[in-house]
């Protein structure tokens, strides 16, 4: 959407060495690039692909494989273009490194940014491949074609294996404005391809971040203050250096680490340690003050994020309502912990991470250890669950900090424990609501005040104002066509640390939204489905996914006493989403049936992959929605493993049928786009079922 | 430092460790047997599932001392077979995502399956083994057609 891209801009070839035909492919980072021909400078070059003279085509993945798919889904867009056998691509996951463009793996950008580029380059090296063998055969390279790693003369019926031409092909000028595939000759893409990495993960072969182990390499465990902002003041090791296993112990930013000769001991090493801590200006801090910090704006107006007509006005007969929704901080807590192998070794640094964020880990290393960013070398690994919560880097700058005070290879792992205690988590935020309806069920006024800490102001832009913040995400693209509508925002600061969260502001904000549409129309008398279709222009893609959720929900038909349907639609990430919630609740227990998830992503790249994230999204949602909560108390968090963090079980999984919308729009995000509609779906099916509105999550019933 | 004697997944391993060493990290730091995971360590989300004479259990709480001269497999053992039908089933339906969890999740099932368990039991059973990616639906898929061939 920012960047307007033609497709010579990404193409050039950087390098042709040892008989490999190398292409390269660039990504703009800004819109600084804007015409074709510019000097590319303020891009670097990079290479996703490698075809050598035995035909082996290696596909370079350069955004982190974390269950959403990226490392099935990249390569199938090379791969369609470059007419290639898929069963013998080689798949290599990419070092950090600035010549990939961004590498940061969040906001459900990989598909959408690379769908492009990847099939331009996969399309770039087949024409080459085709003119270098036509010139072989002295014909024409429109008498020829590429089909399974070979390029064919169809007179002759000859053929050539792309590893023979791969020399040849590297001495051709790049061709401009190669021509892709038109949707309907796509043989992978659209396809249910099985994922490359399942059986490996299935047979205990794969290597996450904290499977990883490199000759002569420790153990390291760190004791980090129970309050943010706090410090060490002094410590004691002498009983820890008693301890069977423990080598060293020694002090960096976040704390006092202990290097022992396996994880087990380095844990043992760690709770013996004696450490008086300096708790910092926030010892004192709870929950409830950070409520009580919301709660004093809930009068005010807010700055304006989006204002029409007039929502001050009194009109006639109107019938007014209004309501407060709230959600609370929430952890990420993925299955694998945080962890990191570092090897620091003559003023170079090698780490092993399971990162989202390579780049960010590469120079926030580099910053903290003193290094230039070219010594520090990234390996990224598999991700045992990121949610974003690893596209911070702190678990890999304490690992570098660790190996360079000890002098040793170490990987630090991070206890269940501290995993909860000490993340970056989704802020908490209050939505004030009001709005009116007419006599004949009509929307007359809606307004939406959100009260929230940014992440942005306060990691990375402390003078950020509020109407330029993101905490309005979620709330200002609805389609709603609501004649009064004033949208607002007040920023508070918070002390815990917060960052990105599997759609963060969109797992918020359409809370409160699509609840309060809700409250609406029961307010105006009308179904929540009719209510809302009135509000919708007719050529909408949110009205169209909702009228098919309708259907194959079965939204019309009547369900016994206790039980209830919820509706709830949200854009986001260039896509379109409805959900159709079923509960029961029955002698107050709630048990959520089914869900009826319809997404209209625009092209679909693989339709198993894009049905896993929404029954994924789905299951993280509920588990934010009916049951994890972190609290603050003392200045830390008070929750310590998945016995006081839960999340959703197996007997609590609802069914899940999705539906995904065929057409050719531009590719749409998909990984965050289930999250958003989730829980105010499960908050107007428990409405529906029992009258009860939940306007706090966790659900308390 | 004391030694031990295992016989994982049918071959004979000998270790020095402290005898409080929780079996998980037996397997994982001492024999290098990395596909059993480390998650909560308090037996609560079952990653770490192995099998203990048959038993399914969960290795981050059971100590080294107590599983001399048991026959312990890991999800390896089991890998050793990868024909296995919920190996074939977990691929057909796709079931993993990030996979972190999926040894506990197969390694659990395993157990149930070879005691004939019923799907109540089973349902019990894979109810206490926790994924984050949620991968639940598509393990009760696999689930059901792996109870039902049996």
């Amino acid at each position: 959407m920012k960047n307007k891209q033609t497709r010579r801009e990404f193409i050039k070839i950087v390098s042709v060495s040892g008989g490999g035909l190398i292409l390269a492919t660039y990504i703009p980072f800004n819109n600084l690039f804007a015409k074709a021909g510019d000097d590319p400078k303020i891009f670097s070059p990079s290479v996703y692909l490698k075809i050598d003279s035995n035909g082996v085509v290696t596909v370079i993945v350069h955004r982190s494989e974390m269950g959403q798919g990226v490392k099935t889904a990249l390569p199938m867009l090379i791969a369609e273009e470059l007419e290639v056998d898929w069963e013998k691509i080689v798949i290599e996951q990419a070092d950090a490194d600035s010549k990939y463009g961004s590498q940061s793996t969040g906001g459900s950008t990989s598909v959408r940014r690379n769908w492009e580029p990847l099939r331009v380059a996969g399309a770039t090296a087949r024409e080459m491949l085709i003119l270098a063998a036509a010139n072989k055969w002295n014909v024409d390279k429109s008498d020829c074609f590429a089909e399974n790693g070979f390029v064919i003369n169809k007179k002759s019926n000859q053929k050539f294996s792309y590893g023979e031409l791969v020399e040849d092909a590297s001495k051709l000028p790049v061709p401009q404005n190669v021509k892709l595939k038109e949707p309907k000759d796509f043989k992978l893409i659209g396809k249910r391809i099985h994922r490359v990495d399942t059986p490996d993960k299935i047979y205990g072969k794969a290597k996450f971040g904290i499977d990883i182990v490199i000759p002569g390499m420790s153990y390291a465990a760190l004791s980090r203050c129970p309050s943010f902002g706090g410090r060490v003041k002094s410590f004691n090791s002498d009983k820890a250096k008693k301890l069977s296993g423990v080598i060293d112990v020694v002090q960096v930013s976040n704390g006092v680490a202990v290097i022992s000769d396996s994880t087990w001991n380095a844990f043992n090493g760690r709770d013996a340690l004696e450490i008086e801590w300096d708790y910092g200006p926030y010892a004192n801090v709870s929950t409830e003050d950070i409520r009580n910090e919301m709660l004093k704006h809930i009068k005010e107006e807010g700055s304006e994020f989006e204002n029409r007509g007039n929502i001050h006005q009194s009109i006639p007969n109107e019938k007014f309502i209004e309501a407060i929704y709230e959600v609370p901080f929430m952890a990420h807590a993925p299955m694998e912990p945080m962890n990191c192998v570092a090897k620091y070794e003559n003023g170079k640094i090698e780490l092993w991470a399971p990162t989202q964020n390579p780049q960010n880990v590469k120079s926030e290393v580099a910053k903290a250890l003193g290094l230039n960013e070219n010594d520090v070398t990234v390996h990224v690994t598999l991700i045992g669950g990121g949610f974003g919560r690893r596209l911070v880097s702190d678990f890999a700058v304490e690992a570098a900090e660790i190996s360079k005070a000890c002098g040793r290879a170490v990987k630090l792992t991070w206890t269940r424990k501290e995993d909860m205690k000490f993340g970056y988590y989704r802020p908490p935020s209050m939505h004030v609501l009001k709005g009116s309806v007419s006599a004949d069920g009509k929307p007359l006024k809606f307004y939406h005040h959100i009260i929230a800490p940014s992440i942005r102001q306060m990691r990375f832009d402390k003078n950020l104002t509020a109407e330029k913040s993101e905490i309005k995400e979620g709330t200002v693209d609805l389609e709603y066509q609501i004649p009064n509508l004033k949208i607002t925002g007040t920023l508070i600061p918070t002390h815990v640390p917060i960052s990105w969260w599997r759609a963060v502001y969109n797992s918020q904000n359409p809370f409160a939204v699509e609840s309060f549409i809700d409250e609406l129309a029961y307010a105006a008398g009308k179904d929540p489905y009719e209510f809302r279709k009135q509000m919708l222009p007719q050529d909408s893609r949110l009205l169209n996914v909702m009228n098919i959720a309708v259907e194959k929900s079965g939204w019309n038909n009547r369900l016994p006493k206790g039980k209830g349907r919820g509706l709830a639609i949200s854009y986001g990430y260039e896509s379109y989403c409805a959900q159709v919630a079923e509960v029961s609740v029955i002698i107050n227990k709630l048990k959520v049936e089914k869900f009826t998830v319809v997404i209209d992503c625009g092209v679909v790249v693989n339709p198993d992959i894009v049905e896993a994230q929404m029954e994924g999204a789905i299951a993280f949602a509920l588990s934010a929605a009916m049951k994890g909560e972190i609290t603050i108390k003392n200045g830390g968090v008070e929750q310590n493993n998945f016995d006081d963090f839960e999340i959703l079980t197996y007997d609590e999984m609802p069914i899940v049928d999705v539906h995904i919308v065929q057409n050719n729009f531009k590719v749409g995000g998909v990984g965050e786009v289930g999250i958003a509609a989730c829980a105010p779906a499960l908050c107007n099916a428990i409405f529906a079922a029992t009258g009860k509105r939940i306007r706090r999550l966790p659900v308390k019933i | 430092m004391t030694k031990f004697n295992l016989l994982i997944n049918n071959k004979n391993y000998s270790v020095e460790v402290e005898p409080d060493t929780p079996l998980l990290w037996v397997l994982r730091d001492k024999l290098g047997l990395t596909g059993t995971k480390y998650s909560c360590g308090e037996g609560i989300c079952g990653a770490c599932t192995v099998h203990i004479n048959g038993n399914a259990e969960r290795s981050c709480i059971v100590s080294v001392k107590d599983t001399e001269g048991s026959s312990i497999t890991t999800i390896e053992g089991l890998a050793e077979n990868p024909e296995h039908p919920i190996f074939k089933t977990w691929i057909e339906f796709e079931v993993s995502q990030c996979g972190y969890c999926q040894p506990g999740q197969i390694m659990t099932l395993a157990a149930m399956l070879n005691k004939n368990s019923s799907k109540q039991e089973i349902e019990r059973e894979m109810s206490t083994v926790l994924c984050r990616c949620g991968t639940y639906h598509r393990i009760r898929k696999a689930v059901d057609k792996l109870v039902e061939e049996k």
